[in-house]
């Protein structure tokens, strides 16, 4: 690849331009937290993360994280409390923006867990919910980091464990959900958006060295183009800087 | 077992369960990382009452698989939650709420999945507002882990806590496992970083590094090695045996373990000070 980042820089850079300044975000491991740190180095240095075991965060940890609950999240956070005192941000309205990934994602934005075939008798039992479902419904985004290939993004989900916007159009509404639903879904292909009436994921932005074709051909509904379908941007030197400062092993570079 | 989700999860329990062989558990785990996984595959686990299952650092877990997909090596009911739910549930449990009303389950099929939720409507509002109704969840015996407790229980956690106020509260027992045992003006000097009062404790065990191979915040180190070989060595069932066998029940107890561990052990003891500033009590 001609170009200075790897795929995983540029959906890191990608994610991180999701986050505005002050506000308060989820926060999952690795790719998500790493986004965070290069959004509060650029462009939203007083954005705050938070982790659904009871922490709070204003800088990210300096060591890396293999749970949100490892020692380096703790020592210096803004906040160690209990998980309903953070979650309950949530379900008062009070968050912004949450991360979260999955095993499978549909056209309206649901994103599958839990199950793959029948709940009562599954082909394969994924690990669950987690928070995912608390985040997905009630904070007033949702970012969403996958894998972009046919089996995961598919027309409709088994199983939904965080719900999108359900059967599309305002369903997500009418069944109670105060949060906005996904904002961006952010696969290492492309950037997909809803749009129109239906709040059906269209393609927005196909990654530098993607064609349209490709990602079509990727994806398990027949998936439709935003009006003004673009090239993502590439990661600018400034927010390459950021987050090579963070990530000082070289980590995403490959 | 596992409140504060994924520190501080009491591992030198779910050790002597296997041991003891008992059978027919409902495990109330929101996220207690591999400690569930190794009770489904050892046969002790009749039903799971959670959000998430698997090996938080490795992936998914294979006994989880196997019980769910194949009831290997038996088959499995699943009480599903989300974190928040289940952290209300046990709300609901704790202050004597026959059941409480959650939004964010709404919408997810979780409402499907697990039939004690109800769907209703409030009752304030003139307005369709939908809400699920989650009922209370009261475990018969909450494990905890904690840095500190005096010899009647009262107990000094610091960190996040998860669900570990709310659940051990809703619990009948509460058994504490702590890793230093310390004179009872010790903890009283602190109040305010009392979480479980001593007269709500049943049972107090000095264990050291009952956590292993979770982490304790200013005492351990998370083992990510550990999770990582488990996850590679479980995937099958005789894969599993044989950890199983190496790593409990050849193993009279938590004590050999740690000597098993030995200089393991030692390399994960926190060593670094960063102690936090001293709050003044006095009255006058």
């Amino acid at each position: 690849m001609p170009e200075n980042y790897s795929t995983q820089e540029l959906m890191i850079i990608a994610a991180a331009r999701e986050i505005n300044d002050y506000e308060r975000i989820f926060v999952g491991m690795r790719l998500p937290i790493t986004a965070y740190g290069v959004a509060r180095l650029t462009h939203a240095p007083n954005a705050v993360g938070l982790f659904e075991s009871g922490v709070s965060r204003y800088e990210p940890a300096k060591d890396m994280l293999y749970t949100m609950c490892d020692g380096p999240n703790q020592l210096g956070a803004a906040w160690t409390t209990g998980l309903i005192q953070i979650m309950g941000l949530l379900s008062g309205g009070r968050v912004h923006a949450g991360f979260i990934g999955g095993a499978e994602i549909d056209r309206y934005g649901n994103i599958n867990t839990s199950y793959i075939g029948d709940f009562d008798d599954p082909d394969v039992k994924l690990p669950g919910s987690g928070g995912a479902p608390d985040i997905a419904s009630m904070a007033e985004r949702l970012i969403v980091i996958m894998n972009h290939k046919k089996h995961r993004l598919v027309k409709k989900v088994d199983y939904i464990t965080s719900p999108g916007f359900l059967g599309g159009g305002n369903e997500r509404k009418m069944a109670g959900l105060i949060g906005g639903g996904p904002a961006v879904v952010i696969t290492d292909r492309a950037i997909l958006r809803p749009y129109g009436p239906e709040n059906e994921l269209h393609l927005a932005a196909y990654h530098p060295n993607h064609t349209v074709q490709e990602i079509l051909k990727n994806t398990g509904w027949d998936l439709k183009s935003i009006p003004d379908v673009h090239e993502t941007a590439s990661p600018t030197k400034v927010e390459l800087e950021a987050l090579h400062q963070i990530d000082k092993d070289g980590f995403w570079r490959t | 077992m596992g409140a504060a989700l994924e520190n501080a999860i009491p591992f030198a329990v779910t050790h002597e369960l296997i041991r003891q062989g008992l059978q027919n558990l409902n495990m109330i785990a929101p996220i207690s990382d591999i400690s569930t996984d190794m009770l489904i595959g050892s046969g002790c686990v009749k039903t799971v009452t959670g959000a998430w299952v698997g090996n938080v650092s490795g992936g998914m877990g294979h006994n989880y698989r196997r019980a769910a997909e194949k009831g290997i090596p038996n088959s499995i009911k699943i009480n599903d939650y989300s974190n928040f739910s289940i952290g209300m549930a046990f709300f609901a449990g704790a202050y004597g709420l026959p059941y409480i009303p959650v939004k964010s389950i709404l919408g997810s099929d979780i409402t499907k999945s697990n039939p004690s939720i109800k769907m209703s409507t409030n009752p304030f509002s003139d307005e369709l507002e939908p809400v699920a109704l989650v009922p209370a969840l009261k475990p018969d015996i909450a494990f905890l882990v904690v840095q500190r407790s005096d010899h009647f229980g009262n107990s000094h956690i610091w960190g996040s806590t998860g669900l570990t106020q709310e659940a051990s509260i809703a619990a009948e027992k509460i058994i504490v496992l702590a890793d230093e045992i310390v004179e009872p003006e010790v903890i009283a000097s602190d109040p305010s970083r009392v979480l479980i009062p001593g007269f709500g404790v049943n049972a107090v065990c000095h264990v050291p590094a009952a956590c292993h191979p979770s982490p304790l915040i200013g005492r351990w180190k998370r083992d990510h090695e550990f999770f990582h070989n488990y996850h590679q060595e479980t995937r099958d069932l005789a894969g599993f045996e044989t950890w199983c066998d190496q790593w409990v029940r050849h193993l009279p107890d938590h004590e050999a373990y740690r000597s098993k561990l030995g200089d393991r052990l030692e390399s994960l003891r926190i060593i670094g000070d960063a102690p936090s500033a001293p709050a003044n009590y006095a009255a006058e």
